[in-house]
């Protein structure tokens, strides 16, 4: 790893006041894709900023139908949430199943929501559940959010404080891992709410986390496994790699929402 | 450079390290803890596990400077005196390992996770166990003794948890 300068501010204007002066500032939220980036040499920021010494930052809570987890919630802190269990079920299984226990004892719902990994679960939760993401300047859509590969709408120097996730009916996740580095191949995150049923596809996507609209209006009509029965997905736009091409991608979508709509409570 | 005071394995550790150190430098060549093995430096191996405030983490994708006063156990830091835990007299009994390289990561592991699903009151199956070794690659055993040095150690840790109350 290439040196860089440690900051490990009390406060978010603090830490944006960091970020500011840096030449090439970076936030670090658990480390557990930076730090491994930074080892291989693929990014070596000036200056990292480490958010996990700001207090509030990993409150997690509920008030007025909306669940709201701080972006500095590890991933083993939203799993065993009894608030997270109570309101989003799928959402505590979610983050139960990234990484390995080590990388979940690290690694926090910010950090990965700001690297946008095509191939990472929180970003399908986010946008299946139509979540908002607050930021130390605003608050933005997930529709908004996520703008394609480690590619989102954050500012240079702007950082996610928390995500308010609106709690719906149902909701469900599954991937279907790669066997091999265990990141998913394809995650499908479905959630029945007030408005209709939303559907986020994470790992299959050339551009990251898309959502299906066709599986929406099926399930917005009847929210259950068999309305997915007539919906397909076009393979353009699918990744294709050594793992799999963008047909096999396109119908396993099919094949995995299935079993998230069937999952969900 | 930033000055971090840690304990390791319940003894204070000072040092002046520079930013970009890793926990599983800080630990091997600072303090010559070299029990913390470190595979593949990918953050896939978990050879590197280790106690960070209760948590098991990868020691490798850890930055030392981040870890002031925090509370760290290593894999030297787990026998009281000559007696070995219960997870390492486990891991000996059933044979859970060949040449050893991945033992230190593989008994942190297991230490924390018969922890955490005591804690919780779950059942420990052996199904369980090959889930959350999930982060732990072993390349002699095929991990069936190790699953079975888990299950046996989480038996008697059990034990040890119920006479302590």
């Amino acid at each position: 790893m290439y040196q860089t300068k440690y900051h490990k501010p009390a406060s978010i204007d603090d830490a944006v006041a960091a970020l500011a002066v840096a030449e090439d500032g970076k936030v670090l939220g658990g480390g557990q894709t930076l730090l491994p980036t930074m080892k291989q040499h693929l990014a070596s920021p000036t200056d990292l900023v480490d958010v996990g010494g700001i207090s509030g930052m990993a409150d997690i809570s509920v008030s007025d139908g909306c669940l709201t987890i701080g972006a500095g919630a590890r991933h083993a802190d939203v799993a065993a949430s009894s608030v997270v269990r109570d309101a989003i079920p799928a959402l505590a299984c979610l983050a139960g199943g990234i990484g390995d226990p080590a990388v979940r004892s690290m690694g926090t719902i910010g950090g990965s929501v700001a690297n946008n990994d095509p191939a990472a679960d929180y970003p399908a939760a986010v946008l299946g559940l139509g979540a908002t993401v607050v930021t130390n300047t605003r608050e933005i859509a997930a529709d908004d959010f996520f703008e394609g590969m480690f590619t989102t709408a954050l500012e240079e120097d702007e950082i996610i404080t928390a995500i308010k996730f609106p709690i719906p009916s149902s909701a469900g996740y599954s991937k279907f891992p790669n066997p091999a580095s265990r990141y998913a191949m394809v995650g499908v995150f479905v959630a029945n709410g007030g408005s209709g049923a939303r559907v986020a596809v994470t790992g299959a996507g050339q551009d990251g986390v898309f959502r299906a609209d066709s599986m929406e209006s099926a399930l917005s009509s009847n929210f259950s496994a068999g309305s997915l029965d007539g919906t397909s997905l076009d393979a353009d736009g699918m990744m294709a790699d050594i793992h799999g091409t963008a047909e096999y991608r396109a119908h396993l979508v099919s094949v995995v929402a299935k079993r998230a709509v069937t999952s969900a409570v | 450079m930033t000055q971090i005071k840690m304990t390791v394995n319940g003894k204070s550790a000072t040092a002046d390290v520079p930013d970009n150190t890793l926990l599983s430098e800080f630990l091997r060549e600072n303090m010559r803890l070299t029990g913390t093995h470190v595979g593949c430096d990918t953050s896939q191996c978990g050879a590197c596990v280790v106690h960070v405030d209760g948590r098991a983490v990868k020691s490798c994708t850890v930055l030392a400077a981040s870890l002031e006063g925090a509370d760290v156990t290593t894999i030297e830091g787990i026998a009281n005196g000559k007696d070995l835990h219960p997870m390492q007299a486990a891991f000996k009994a059933n044979h859970g390992l060949q040449c050893g390289f991945c033992t230190p990561g593989m008994i942190m592991s297991g230490i924390d996770m018969v922890n955490r699903y005591q804690a919780e009151g779950q059942a420990l199956t052996a199904e369980a166990i090959r889930h959350e070794l999930e982060g732990n690659i072993c390349r002699c055993t095929g991990y069936h003794n190790i699953v079975k040095s888990i299950e046996d150690a989480a038996d008697e840790m059990s034990g040890m948890a119920q006479a302590a109350e």
